[in-house]
């Protein structure tokens, strides 16, 4: 059977939805930014399999620039996470409460 | 045929890989699993004849992203299996499973699908990468600059925050308090 | 000309304002002196308005616009003409005498200034009044009287029993007022406009009954205004104000503005002269109802009260009876010696320390000649001996009711000039002649301050000399008025000897009784004076009948507004209240938590999303193919 759009769209939500109950569900910071990267992911399958179906050089582009950002997001997060662990040697969810009220 | 089989594979393998990564209770595993998703993430790529993309996703993603994970997990006690308490599982899957009906039923009914037209169309005869790089530099351009600046900004951004010593300056400071400083 | 107008009209509220900017100071003489100034102007400026209307001109303007809304179009309109000029007059008069005097009368009180503005305020209320030249203006005016009288009469709100006869006095004119909003809905109903002149003019063209209701109506209101019976205890009651409030209001103006409103409105009683008749037994019923309760008291400012309401019924009669202009004759005279009046009985008071019963005075001409003199000239014109003013314009009244061949109302009035004549020097020989009896109370009296005498001078000076100029008034105002047609002149002499002939008796009867001061016998046990001290028990009857079963009621809705009310209220609080101390869980700083809302926020989004682009067209479609 031929593969269509609707097929790669699927795909993109059910990785999405994983990508939400990992968000959801880690305590540990650290997994928490490994799911967000499956949500970035799937976003990219999806815009890929509509430019090529479209024939619209569009998707490819912003899944491009998507790589771009989540390359910089990274690098800062990790460095934000670096500097808290430093201070409270825990990255725990949990124990994050400071923003209470 | 051959399309389809290789769809099915590459899917079925990454839903396995994600998953391991969510449920997972070993950081080592999880950040293993999501590494192997990226790479057959980029099978997809292929697939989908973005040539460009797929390389660009294995040499970014795998190569630098997934580096940095393993670098900041290094620095982290991650050793310990990380007890975590779901206190409200049924919430999270019922989220989860809501906002997945919906979805797929927003990308399946024809109505959406119908609405879509091209704004840049591909130009033919070209190899993808070409064609990446005749749309990237003329009508992308300024998002690309302004890309770069923020990569940038990101560098600087993660150096400072991560380095030893950051709140003083080497070059400010005069030539004895230097040798002081490398002598301490 | 109009300049003049606006002087006379506004002055007053100029000075009320100035004295309101010191309301809550202390007592500074400036307020008092640039309020009586401006009175002053005020009056100045009446007097040259009468001379040019008397010339025969007639001063209309239209300040300005009030409510112009669809076909109803009620400007601020004024008009200066024969009957408003000579209110106008009187007003003023009284009103600059009782400001000088309140100079000296209020010296030692804390709420000086408050005094002079509230005095001031109801001056300009009392002339918008009397200038109106539409009947909601004339509204506007008469509720501002009301106002302003509350104010004055609960002047000493501390004391309880002040505030509560404030009070009473403005429910009962409240309760008037209704009916005279009924009548001036009626008018405007019926005639589509409120201008004296148009509505006048098309009062004759309407159904007779619809000018009887008119009538009656605004005979309702005149009734609440100048106290008739049954919405008379206010009057009495009201003395608790200071007495140059009870001199100014409850003797010449405010009370007389019931009367003015049924001489104003005469082309309306003209057209029902059955209504007419009605109001006249009702005056003279209450003349000698009031004359009754005036015998046997001893607070000094009420019997000189229950004068006053016996006079208004004398005017009352006289308007009722279609003589317009006997009635605004006997409203000048009486303004002047029964304000002359009370501010003697405010010299009295003060000397006394504020005491009223006046079996505690007696002998008091020794210490207060002047005071003496001038109560005893307001007496002699209250009483109606010739040549004071009282004697004209009662024996003018008196002739009216002769002339209709109502002899009951004669009858009636005639004993009531007696018994007025006999409680006056019942009072004034109580209080200034007779066996001294206040020493021994501990009383040390004085006269009152000079200048205090010399303003009640011009009054006393009036109460004398007004009765001669009757022939000049009457050619003044029967110009707008309608005039009257005696038809007395074979007994008129017989007439007036009579009538002089009874007041001269109550006063020799007066003199022998209590020259050696009050009555020694106690008549205490006697069922008629039981009656008559206790007023009639009415103001126990309205208590019973009213007063109690209204506390009652609202006893019961105070509770269902507790019950019913507040509780909603507090319920709408309270919910919003505990709404928000649920949803504070929600800000518990976990990020795990947060994120999860997130999702939640995001499946709600997807719902709208769906919902609207997906489910709306089907439904259309579904829509279209069904029906």
């Amino acid at each position: 059977m031929s593969i269509g759009v609707e097929h790669y769209l699927v795909l993109a939500t059910v990785l999405f939805v994983i990508g939400l109950v990992g968000v959801m569900r880690r305590k540990n910071l650290l997994m928490l930014f490994f799911a967000t990267e499956i949500l970035l992911n799937a976003v990219n399958i999806g815009f890929a399999a509509i430019s090529k179906y479209y024939g619209d050089l569009t998707g490819q582009m912003f899944a491009f620039f998507i790589i771009a950002i989540a390359a910089s997001e990274v690098a800062i997060g990790l460095g934000l996470l670096i500097v808290w662990y430093k201070r409270k040697n825990s990255i725990d969810l949990d124990i994050m409460t400071s923003m209470k009220g | 045929m051959f399309e389809a089989v290789s769809f099915y594979l590459f899917s079925f393998l990454v839903i396995t890989m994600f998953l391991i990564t969510v449920t997972s209770n070993n950081a080592l595993y999880s950040m293993s699993a999501l590494a192997t998703g990226m790479i057959l993430i980029s099978g997809f790529f292929f697939l989908l004849d973005a040539d460009f993309l797929g390389a660009v996703q294995i040499v970014v993603y795998t190569g630098a992203v997934m580096a940095i994970y393993a670098f900041g997990m290094m620095f982290f006690d991650t050793t310990r299996e990380v007890k975590e308490k779901n206190s409200s599982a049924k919430v999270v899957y019922t989220l989860s499973v809501l906002s997945a009906l919906l979805i797929v039923v927003m990308f399946a009914a024809p109505i959406i699908s119908s609405n879509v037209e091209a704004l840049y169309p591909m130009t033919e005869g070209v190899g993808n990468a070409e064609a990446v790089g005749m749309v990237l530099f003329t009508k992308y351009l300024v998002p690309f600059e302004v890309a770069a600046v923020m990569l940038l900004v990101a560098m600087i951004g993660g150096i400072i925050l991560a380095g030893k010593k950051m709140d003083q300056s080497l070059t400010l400071i005069s030539d004895e308090d230097h040798n002081e400083e490398v002598k301490s | 000309m109009e300049k003049y107008l606006y002087i006379a009209l506004f002055a007053p509220l100029v000075g009320s304002l100035f004295a309101a900017l010191f309301g809550a100071s202390k007592k500074t003489v400036i307020t008092g002196l640039v309020t009586s100034g401006l009175l002053f102007v005020s009056w100045v400026s009446s007097v040259i308005l009468a001379a040019h209307v008397f010339d025969g001109n007639i001063v209309h303007v239209e300040m300005m616009d009030w409510i112009v809304a669809g076909d109803l179009s009620i400007p601020f309109g004024f008009i200066v003409d024969n009957v408003s000029v000579s209110m106008m007059l009187v007003v003023t008069t009284v009103s600059t005498a009782v400001h000088v005097y309140s100079m000296g009368y209020m010296s030692h009180d804390a709420g000086y200034n408050r005094f002079f503005s509230y005095l001031s305020a109801f001056v300009f209320s009392m002339m918008i009044l009397v200038m109106s030249d539409n009947f909601a203006g004339l509204f506007i005016g008469w509720e501002g009287v009301g106002l302003c009288s509350w104010l004055l009469i609960g002047f000493w709100f501390h004391k309880e029993s002040a505030s509560w006869a404030a009070n009473e006095a403005f429910i009962m004119n409240r309760i008037a007022d209704l009916g005279m909003l009924i009548g001036i809905f009626l008018i405007y109903w019926n005639t589509g406009t409120l201008q004296y002149d148009q509505a006048f003019a098309a009062m004759p063209n309407l159904d007779l009954s619809i000018v009887l209701w008119i009538g009656a109506f605004l005979f309702i209101g005149a009734m609440g205004k100048s106290a008739q019976f049954p919405l008379h205890p206010w009057l009495a009651d009201a003395m608790e104000g200071p007495t140059p409030v009870s001199a100014l209001i409850h003797a010449a103006t405010m009370v007389t503005a019931g009367v003015y409103l049924v001489i104003r409105a005469n082309p309306i009683y003209d057209l029902i002269p059955e209504m007419g008749h009605v109001i006249a037994s009702l005056g003279a019923f209450v003349a000698i109802f009031a004359a009754t309760m005036a015998l046997v008291n001893q607070d000094i400012k009420r019997i000189i009260a229950y004068s006053t309401l016996s006079q208004l019924g004398y005017m009352f009669v006289a308007a009722g009876l279609g003589a317009y202009w006997v009635a605004l004759f006997h409203l000048a005279t009486h303004a002047f010696f029964k304000a002359l009046l009370f501010l003697g009985a405010g010299n009295v008071m003060h000397a006394m320390d504020d005491e009223l019963n006046i079996m505690k005075m007696g002998q008091l001409k020794k210490v207060m000649l002047g005071t003496a003199v001038l109560m005893l000239v307001a007496s002699v014109a209250l009483s109606g001996i010739y040549p004071l003013a009282g004697f004209f314009s009662k024996d003018k009244i008196l002739e009216v009711a002769f002339s209709e061949h109502s002899y009951i109302l004669w009858g009636t009035l005639w004993v009531t000039a007696g018994l007025t004549a006999f409680y006056s020097f019942r009072v004034v020989m109580i209080v200034f002649f007779g066996n001294e009896r206040y020493s021994k109370l501990g009383f040390h009296p004085h006269e009152a301050y000079p200048f205090m005498l010399w303003a009640m001078a011009p009054l006393a000076v009036l109460a004398v000399i007004a009765g001669f100029f009757e022939h000049q008034f009457l050619d003044f105002v029967t110009v707008v008025l309608p005039g009257y047609e005696f038809h007395t002149h074979h007994v008129e002499a017989l007439l007036i000897a009579v009538t002089s002939a009874i007041a001269v008796l109550g006063i020799v009867t007066a003199i022998i009784m209590y020259k050696n001061g009050p009555i020694k016998k106690d008549l205490t046990g006697c069922r008629i004076y039981q009656l008559l001290i206790n007023q009639y028990y009415i103001p126990k009857i309205y208590d019973e009948v009213f007063i109690k079963p209204y506390h009652e009621l609202s006893r019961i809705f105070w509770k269902l507004d507790i019950k019913l009310v507040d509780a909603t209220v507090d319920f709408i609080a309270t919910t919003l209240y505990k709404t928000g101390e649920k949803t504070r869980s929600m800000q518990s700083g976990n990020l795990s938590q947060m994120l999860i809302w997130m999702v939640v926020g995001l499946v709600i989004l997807l719902l709208a999303a769906v919902f609207y682009t997906e489910a709306i067209p089907m439904i259309q479609d579904l829509y279209s193919k069904v029906g």
